[in-house]
């Protein structure tokens, strides 16, 4: 077993890792968070508080 | 973790950060595109000689200045993620809305996909190089797509500074062999004989054919209008910096075609696969030959890095209108990213990547990027018409109209053109796939659209309404 061999190995583990910490934070929030505020986000607030668009 | 649910007030609101700067969108534009300097953009001299790879590099230079200065103006007066999608929105209508939403999470998704194949080639061709055969390219593909998801899902701007450092690293590599190569550095000369002998073996047709890969050179420059929702001054920083990405590009263009076309024999050229990195092999300097292979390797990462960027905020935006199932629009409420879009889409790059050969993925790509410009002529159009330039304020008013939009449209028919020689099957299936989408959107699930919520932006009555 060479170097690419292990480095395959660790790059399975870290894919792994990866995909778990964004999964299990995505459960986290999604079962601590109520869905409403979640998705209240809305598009265009920024030009509606600061900027009327007349010339 | 916590047991308690947390209930909104009900004027509080999630939305995206806005901290971003001018060099975070440059950064964006160009990390996403310079991929296309470190590859690809060669099969257009093998479709065409030296010339009509020049050709391309220009002509396709000169549609992608358009597709920039178009969207600098549009984009500054419309600041939400989603870009292109927000403004087919609130300029065209809700179905063409849709399809440019697909259009870009297609392009973004699939060239995503692409880099991420790219990764686990080069890192084969290092493990050849010394002396491994039979590298297993499947997890290094996995953990570039997840490392670099898992950073998109974390936050908007240590995911755009880790551009920002790499694209930066990646075009100085390319200006450091394009002068080391000026200063006689190189062990072989430079020679573009080529030129006077062989100056179009194919014909004109083959500058025609060359301008299908002359795109490569800047596809996805676009791209910087996805942040407009998480910059902090939009009007400003959108403009600044998708014409400074521009010609950024078109300085990296030209030195790359002057490099390789000059270093290597156009016949090899024309198939290589990394040819920055070849042209450094050819110099005999081992320092050019590791930056350059680091350039490739970060070009590549920073690619990758901006598609899963540009496609969760497409999809988020679209999610967020309620044109796909709400729950994709939310926003994390630490990270304030949309985590559930950034998730979703790492499967399906995941799909692309390990199940579909590399030029069928690009080629989907590049056909979703051109019906994106194709739609942003007559978006222009229409928003010049109804909004006109005493109306609403713009961060930028681009000049010449409507010239840039006739070139535009005129070079995106060549390059469907060209398309169609090689690839006019995917070009078909293409078309039936965005056909068999709109059918859906507007039978199935129009329905659920909120349809007063989704024109967000306080303009006045468009002209003649």
């Amino acid at each position: 077993m060479d170097i690419w061999n292990i480095l395959e190995y660790v790059a399975w583990a870290l894919s792994a890792m990866f995909g778990a910490l964004m999964l299990i934070n995505l459960i986290r929030i999604d079962t601590t968070y109520d869905n409403e505020l979640l998705t209240s986000s809305r598009e265009g607030e920024i030009e509606v508080t600061a900027e009327r668009h007349q010339i | 973790m916590a047991n308690v649910t947390a209930t909104a007030p009900a004027t509080e609101r999630l939305q995206l950060l806005r901290v971003l700067g001018p060099a975070h969108i440059w950064a964006l534009g160009v990390g996403i595109v310079l991929v296309g300097e470190y590859m690809g953009w060669n099969f257009s001299v093998g479709k065409g000689g030296m010339i009509a790879g020049l050709a391309a590099c220009w002509v396709a230079g000169l549609l992608y200045t358009c597709v920039a200065m178009i969207d600098s103006e549009v984009t500054s007066t419309i600041a939400a993620a989603g870009g292109q999608y927000a403004q087919a929105k609130h300029i065209v209508g809700p179905l063409m809305a849709f399809n440019v939403g697909l259009f870009l999470v297609m392009a973004y998704t699939m060239l995503e996909a692409a880099n991420a194949i790219t990764v686990g080639y080069l890192l084969d061709t290092v493990a050849g190089m010394m002396g491994h055969t039979g590298l297993n390219q499947k997890p290094f593909i996995i953990l570039s797509i997840m490392f670099l998801a898992w950073l998109n899902f974390r936050g908007v701007l240590a995911t755009l500074t880790f551009n920002l450092v790499i694209t930066a690293i990646a075009f100085l590599a390319i200006i450091a062999l394009f002068i080391s190569v000026q200063l006689g550095v190189s062990a072989v000369p430079m020679d573009f004989s080529a030129i006077t002998t062989a100056p179009l073996p194919y014909g004109w047709i083959g500058i025609v054919a060359a301008l299908h890969f002359g795109l490569w050179y800047y596809l996805g420059i676009e791209g910087t209008c996805q942040a407009a929702e998480e910059v902090r001054s939009p009007a400003r920083s959108l403009p600044y910096g998708t014409m400074a990405g521009i010609m950024t590009l078109l300085i990296a263009a030209t030195m790359t075609w002057y490099v390789c076309s000059g270093l290597l024999p156009w016949e090899y050229l024309g198939q290589a696969g990394t040819p920055l990195f070849d042209a450094a092999r050819v110099t005999g300097s081992a320092g050019l030959m590791v930056l350059l292979f680091v350039g490739t390797m970060f070009s590549t990462l920073a690619s990758a890095n901006g598609c899963i960027n540009d496609a969760s905020r497409a999809w988020f935006s679209m999610g967020r209108d309620r044109y796909l199932p709400s729950w994709f629009g939310a926003v994390h409420p630490v990270y304030r990213t949309p985590y559930r879009s950034i998730v979703f889409l790492v499967p399906i790059a995941l799909i692309f990547a390990l199940g579909a050969p590399l030029d069928q993925v690009v080629t989907f790509s590049i056909l979703s990027g051109l019906l994106g410009y194709t739609f942003m002529t007559f978006n222009m159009v229409m928003f010049r018409r109804k909004w006109p330039l005493d109306t609403i304020k713009r961060g930028y008013v681009h000049p010449l109209h409507p010239l840039p939009v006739i070139v535009l449209l005129t070079l995106c028919a060549a390059a469907y053109f060209a398309v169609f020689l090689g690839y006019g099957t995917q070009l078909s299936a293409m078309m039936c796939f965005y056909i068999v989408a709109s059918l859906w959107f507007h039978f199935r699930r129009y329905r659920f659209v909120r349809r007063g919520d989704q024109f967000t932006m306080p303009w006045p009555k468009p002209a003649g309404y």
